[in-house]
């Protein structure tokens, strides 16, 4: 399970142009969110009134049950969950791309033919993408803390508690690259990788807004979006662990089989 | 030595046929043609060879070693020219060739330089902006860059103008002198009989013939054509006549059997031209399929 350098080099220049787009619209949407925090939070009594005046259910979908704006992470809260719908549609995306691109653009045969393993293979790519993610989340801390104490004005906040809501983000984006690149390797051929992102980002997601909304399901057990609820780990200032481990398992298990499956899968040809 | 083994190497897709019963084998420094129509399982044997699939059954060697459990450590040796090459976006050729270059344990910048000289390919454009056929070069050069022992070619000349095919051959052929193996699949047969010595002729799925070439072609039919007054086709109307035509005054037919009598049988005519010859591959590889 050695890793390749040529093949990391070159799936991360692959990766390069992705990143930094990726990269810049965290941070257009962080700015943008964090920029109108002081306005917010100077009006907030007004504002978590008119809240206040929405069904409950609705606001349980858009993360903002029992939000209260006034203060950084209760607002962070709301931020997350857009982090959250970004981060999971470009991990799902380099996941589901991870092998399944160079099969649909049919460079498979050129890497394939070449002296080097399957798993080998796997393992380069693997960690082209993890290096390339974390480039994402450096994006995604260094903004968080760098647009909270820019606006913050003069609010604290437990910063202890935000590192673990960052943590989670770690978590929460392995698990959908490891998602979106199993599923990859159990269908035949992916057509194309952006509408099982969006369809694995948004499912999750709806799934777990559903479950806000009309309380207690087990399939809400299933999403990430659950496990690092932003409320909870707030709320109580630690994840909430079982499920925590459920994501972990997840991807455990995503990685093994994904090994499994891509050792004996078929390339298929030209056609 | 064989290069290549296959025993009874078998491959269902699923319920559906890719090959069945495989069993050749291809020896050191021949060029072999692996001829036959497409969806006859061509790609298929090769990809077998090369790891891209695996077997549903039977096995292949090369090399004397299992392709499959050895592949990683034989693909050193093997250079691979697909009939659609397809590459990675935004890439520059030089770019692509030193990648593939990379994975070799020689260095190949030597050789792809001299490779791209001869296929006159330009190593400072972007692969997107290449001709189809331009593209196929960079296949070819990408191919034999690492000095491969044993080269497997699916169907490569497709989009290759006249001029270039004829410097392709003459590279493949000089490859040979030099001791390579090569693997020529192919559909079109008058250029695997310019190069091969031996073909297997394989029919969906299983192989129907492996045999020398020019046996191939001497062993079975002659082409016959006789031009002669008012001669009436049914004159030949004998055994071992074959498709009896008429054709711009002469009569055409394929003879298989005992010359001496088909001459007897001509020598009673005033001919005024008479031509016997081999059939080409096309037409001995028809009767195969018909």
């Amino acid at each position: 399970m050695t890793m390749s350098k040529n093949i990391f080099r070159h799936e991360f220049k692959m990766h390069l142009r992705s990143v930094i787009t990726w990269s810049v619209a965290i941070m257009a949407v962080a700015l943008l969110y964090f920029s109108i925090f002081p306005s917010f939070s100077q009006n907030a009594a007004l504002l978590n009134e008119t809240m206040a005046s929405f069904p409950p259910e609705f606001r349980a979908a858009f993360g903002m049950g029992d939000m209260d704006f006034s203060t950084v992470l209760g607002y962070f809260s709301f931020v997350y969950l857009f982090l959250q719908i970004l981060l999971s549609i470009q991990a799902s995306n380099y996941g589901f791309g991870l092998v399944s691109i160079e099969e649909r653009e049919l460079t498979a045969d050129f890497l394939m033919v070449k002296p080097v393993t399957r798993p080998q293979i796997m393992t380069s790519k693997l960690l082209a993408v993890l290096a390339i993610l974390s480039i994402t989340q450096a994006v995604v801390w260094a903004s968080t803390f760098g647009f909270i104490n820019a606006f913050k004005g003069d609010k604290t906040y437990n910063a202890g508690i935000l590192v673990l809501l960052l943590l989670g983000l770690i978590v929460f984006q392995l698990f959908f690259l490891t998602v979106g690149m199993v599923i990859s390797l159990l269908v035949k051929r992916v057509r194309s990788v952006t509408p099982y992102a969006m369809a694995l980002g948004f499912g999750m997601y709806v799934l777990s807004a559903f479950g806000a909304m009309f309380g207690e399901s087990k399939f809400e057990k299933i999403t990430p979006f659950k496990h690092f609820d932003p409320h909870y780990i707030i709320q109580n200032g630690h994840f909430d662990t079982p499920l925590v481990m459920v994501s972990v398992a997840v991807i455990i298990f995503s990685v093994a089989a994904s090994y499994w499956l891509y050792v004996r899968r078929d390339i298929p040809a030209v056609t | 030595m064989s290069v290549i083994e296959t025993n009874n190497l078998t491959k269902y897709y699923g319920k559906a046929r890719g090959i069945v019963d495989v069993s050749f084998n291809v020896e050191e420094g021949e060029i072999f043609g692996f001829i036959g129509p497409n969806g006859a399982g061509k790609s298929t044997t090769i990809r077998l060879f090369l790891s891209l699939i695996y077997p549903s059954s039977g096995s292949a060697t090369i090399f004397g070693k299992d392709c499959i459990k050895y592949g990683p450590e034989l693909r050193q040796d093997i250079g691979y020219l697909p009939s659609d090459v397809f590459y990675y976006e935004g890439m520059k050729v030089i770019d692509l060739l030193k990648y593939s270059g990379s994975f070799y344990h020689k260095d190949t910048t030597q050789r792809m330089y001299e490779l791209a000289g001869i296929m006159e390919l330009d190593l400072n454009r972007r692969i997107d902006d290449l001709s189809y056929g331009n593209k196929k070069k960079v296949g070819i050069v990408q191919g034999l860059l690492h000095q491969p022992k044993l080269l497997f070619l699916d169907e490569p000349t497709a989009g290759l103008d006249p001029l270039m095919q004829r410097e392709f051959f003459q590279l493949i052929r000089e490859e040979n002198e030099r001791g390579v193996t090569i693997f020529f699949s192919s559909h079109i047969l008058s250029e695997v009989q310019r190069l091969c010595n031996r073909v297997g002729i394989i029919k969906e799925g299983r192989i129907i013939e492996i045999a020398d070439i020019h046996t191939l072609q001497q062993n079975n039919y002659k082409k016959i054509r006789v031009a002669a007054n008012g001669l009436d086709p049914a004159y030949f109307d004998m055994p071992g006549v074959n498709k009896l035509e008429r054709h711009n005054g002469a009569v055409r037919f394929f003879y298989k059997g005992n010359i001496n009598a088909v001459m007897q049988k001509i020598s009673g005519l005033t001919v005024s031209d008479v031509t016997i010859e081999e059939p080409t591959l096309e037409e001995v590889f028809m009767h195969y399929y018909e």
